[in-house]
């Protein structure tokens, strides 16, 4: 299980955390690995902090329990940090990528001490320019979380990731295109401390 | 071998596929949650043409279950899908299906039973089920779920059977969270599963009546030959388990025992948690612990031999119940199990834990702290406290 | 094959139907529930008017009516003696009385 990667989001209810999760394991998925993509569940309502998780490896994880000791967190709402403890349990080789116009340096005092890397990413401006609504920002978000854990290598990625959108959007294929840029700008815009 | 389909799904969408597969002539179904999105895909199979299915949009599980058994009486392929109290409404149906020896299949999506109400995962709706005279198969992932849909269908046929199954697995853990899984081709589950003929039903022509009182002079009979069905159905249950692993590699048996050959403590526990605990396991192991863990996969009819077997040599046992029996002496698998063991002549040291009640995430740390209480108890001689609890505040 | 007609406590639990299924039609037919009877109605043909209201309200179906459409004396095998029939009867010299039966 060591090559085993454990991913914990963090987001509001209607942000699409969740979907970015299960987007993330159907992308994984079709790069060859096992997957895990799973929400926490709970009395859900619009705007409430939820946590999703994703568990990447190479055998199939028979773990069925939440995420404590995650490599990578990943913020989708920037107020979280004053809610939520996103590092608990953050391995310190792994990274925090937080969706966020604010540098690195900027968050790093609300991190508890966190010594690990920090990435942000300013993924709600991406969502508004490309495709017209601040609150999309899942997919722009997932192209960093694939860009900084580096666990689907990036061309195959593009690749999966445009099969499951066509499969998801099928009905929509006009959002299609943009949400593909939303994703290629998400792995460039990164950026680290 | 049948060829295998790679696919990621979640354990509703697994169990929907296999309902489309089986392409039943009758669901009856009412949606809640976390077994809601299973009524939502079949629907939707059926208004896409996509299966033959007669589907029935009921007000309440109990007409589900009363669907169901109509259904089956007139000789149909049929089944439901439910969660707790939903399972819970269709209680006196449950035993009504069994009495009347009709075939079907019931996938319980496991859920705390309210009060105070709760969404979350735990065994309180299936294992109240657990003596409702219905075969219980228990799914660790999605996988199981999916391939224990087609030979729970198969056992529930067999003519030295005639009851009904219930496929369950843990809501949210695995209902809802994608995973891989090995699909079978549609080919292949039309021949596994063959065409049904039971060899009476109400449309088949012929004067039939099912579901008449049945007096003093008869009813006891009736129970001692459901109960004979149920002592026969293991044979079955082996026997199917052992074609479906010819036809898929997937080899399955009534208990799955995990590192146990030599295993001086071993932890007792179905469905999603299996798996958490085979992780600990390995990890104990790595350090040269001598820890097992037995995965009950049937435990309706109750493999007690199988487990007794399996536990003889065993010091200590801890077996985990995600649902308490509030007998105030421990779950309902620790009664079977500790049960199963009393005629062993060097008894294991048992005790139980009840566990992971109402969604409370099953951490590793909570096996760990098992596997080492264990040792505490070995060290010690005697079990001590035998009615535990782990994973709850202030204990 | 159990028949109605010789069911008893005699049978052993591997010689009932699964689930109590009865696979005959018309059963009821062949059980004899007339012995149950402590009150007995008789019938008057030269009384009766042929009103018929009497073989409706029987919850036993034991009026028999002929295909003249006129009734005829009980299905004593399936009277059980409630009296209903007695009790709608419109005529003052009734063309139905309704006593105790000397068994």
């Amino acid at each position: 299980m060591s090559s085993m990667l454990e991913i914990r989001w963090h987001g509001r209810g209607g942000q699409g955390a969740k979907t970015a999760s299960l987007l993330l394991a159907d992308a994984a998925f079709d790069s060859g690995k096992f997957v895990q993509g799973f929400p926490e569940y709970g009395p859900e309502r619009m705007g409430a902090p939820i946590t999703a998780y994703n568990r990447i490896s190479d055998e199939r994880s028979p773990l069925h329990s939440n995420i404590y000791e995650p490599d990578y967190v990943v913020v989708v709402d920037v107020t979280l940090l004053d809610a939520v403890s996103v590092t608990s349990g953050l391995k310190k080789e792994g990274a925090i990528i937080i969706n966020t116009n604010k540098s690195p340096e900027e968050l790093k005092p609300k991190l508890e001490g966190y010594t690990g890397r920090v990435y942000t990413i300013d993924a709600s401006s991406i969502a508004e320019e490309v495709l017209g609504n601040r609150s999309l920002s899942n997919t722009s978000m997932l192209g960093a979380v694939v860009a900084v854990s580096k666990c689907i290598p990036e061309g195959k990625f593009m690749e999966d990731v445009k099969t499951s959108l066509n499969h998801k959007f099928a009905t929509k294929p006009q959002v299609i295109e943009k949400n593909m840029t939303a994703i290629e700008r998400g792995m460039k815009e990164v950026k680290s401390a | 071998m049948a060829k295998s389909i790679r696919e990621r799904l979640s354990g509703n969408e697994a169990v929907a596929t296999a309902l489309k597969q089986i392409n039943p002539d009758v669901i009856g179904a009412y949606p809640i949650t976390p077994s809601t999105e299973v009524v939502h895909y079949f629907a939707q199979y059926v208004a896409d043409g996509q299966v033959d299915t007669e589907f029935v949009a009921v007000e309440s599980e109990h007409s589900a279950m009363s669907v169901c058994i109509g259904a089956a009486a007139a000789g149909a392929r049929t089944g439901t899908v439910t969660s707790a109290c939903g399972l819970a409404l269709m209680w006196e149906l449950l035993y009504v299906a069994s009495g009347h020896r009709l075939p079907m299949t019931l996938n319980v999506i496991n859920r705390a039973l309210s009060g105070p109400i709760n969404i979350n995962n735990d065994h309180s709706d299936s294992m109240g089920a657990r003596d409702s005279g219905w075969i219980q198969l228990y799914s660790e992932n999605n996988q199981e779920a999916y391939d224990n849909n087609f030979m729970a269908l198969r056992i529930a046929e067999h003519k030295d059977v005639l009851l009904p199954a219930m496929v369950c697995q843990d809501g949210f853990i695995t209902s809802h969270a994608i995973e891989n899984i090995e699909l079978l081709e549609d080919a292949d589950i039309r021949k596994f599963i063959g065409e049904y003929k039971p060899e009476r039903h109400l449309i088949d022509g012929k004067p039939l009546s099912v579901g008449p009182y049945d007096t003093v002079q008869f009813y006891f009979e009736h129970q001692y030959q459901r109960a004979q069905a149920m002592i026969k159905s293991k044979a079955v249950v082996k026997q199917i388990f052992k074609e479906f692993g010819d036809l898929t590699g997937r080899k399955y048996d009534l208990i799955e025992e995990y590192k146990m050959e030599d295993a001086e403590r071993a932890i007792v526990v179905l469905n999603s948690s299996a798996g958490t605990a085979k992780v600990v396991c390995d990890q104990l192991r790595a350090k040269g612990e001598k820890v097992g863990v037995l995965k009950i996969r049937l435990f309706r009819p109750f493999p007690a031999e199988e487990i007794a077997k399996a536990l003889s040599h065993v010091k200590a046992v801890a077996v985990m119940d995600k649902a308490d029996s509030f007998s105030a002496v421990g779950g309902p698998v620790f009664a079977d199990v500790r049960s199963a063991c009393y005629e062993l002549a060097n008894r294991p040291l048992m005790v139980n834990y009840i566990y992971g009640l109402g969604g409370r995430d099953v951490p590793v740390e909570n096996f760990f702290k098992v596997y080492e209480d264990l040792n505490e108890v070995i060290k010690n001689g005697k079990t001590g406290n035998i009615y535990r609890h782990v994973g709850v505040r202030g204990v | 094959m159990i028949y109605v007609k010789d069911a008893n406590n005699n049978y052993n639990w591997d010689e009932v139907s699964p689930g109590g299924n009865i696979t005959e039609g018309g059963t009821s037919l062949q059980i004899n529930t007339g012995d149950w009877r402590i009150y007995i109605p008789k019938f008057f043909e030269s009384e009766c008017i042929q009103c018929m209201l009497c073989f409706p309200v029987c919850a036993d179906s034991a009026i028999p009516v002929n295909k003249d459409g006129k009734r005829e004396d009980f299905d004593f095998k399936h009277c059980k003696g409630c009296g209903v029939c007695y009790k709608v009867c419109p005529k003052i010299d009734k063309a139905i009385t309704w006593e105790q039966e000397d068994k």
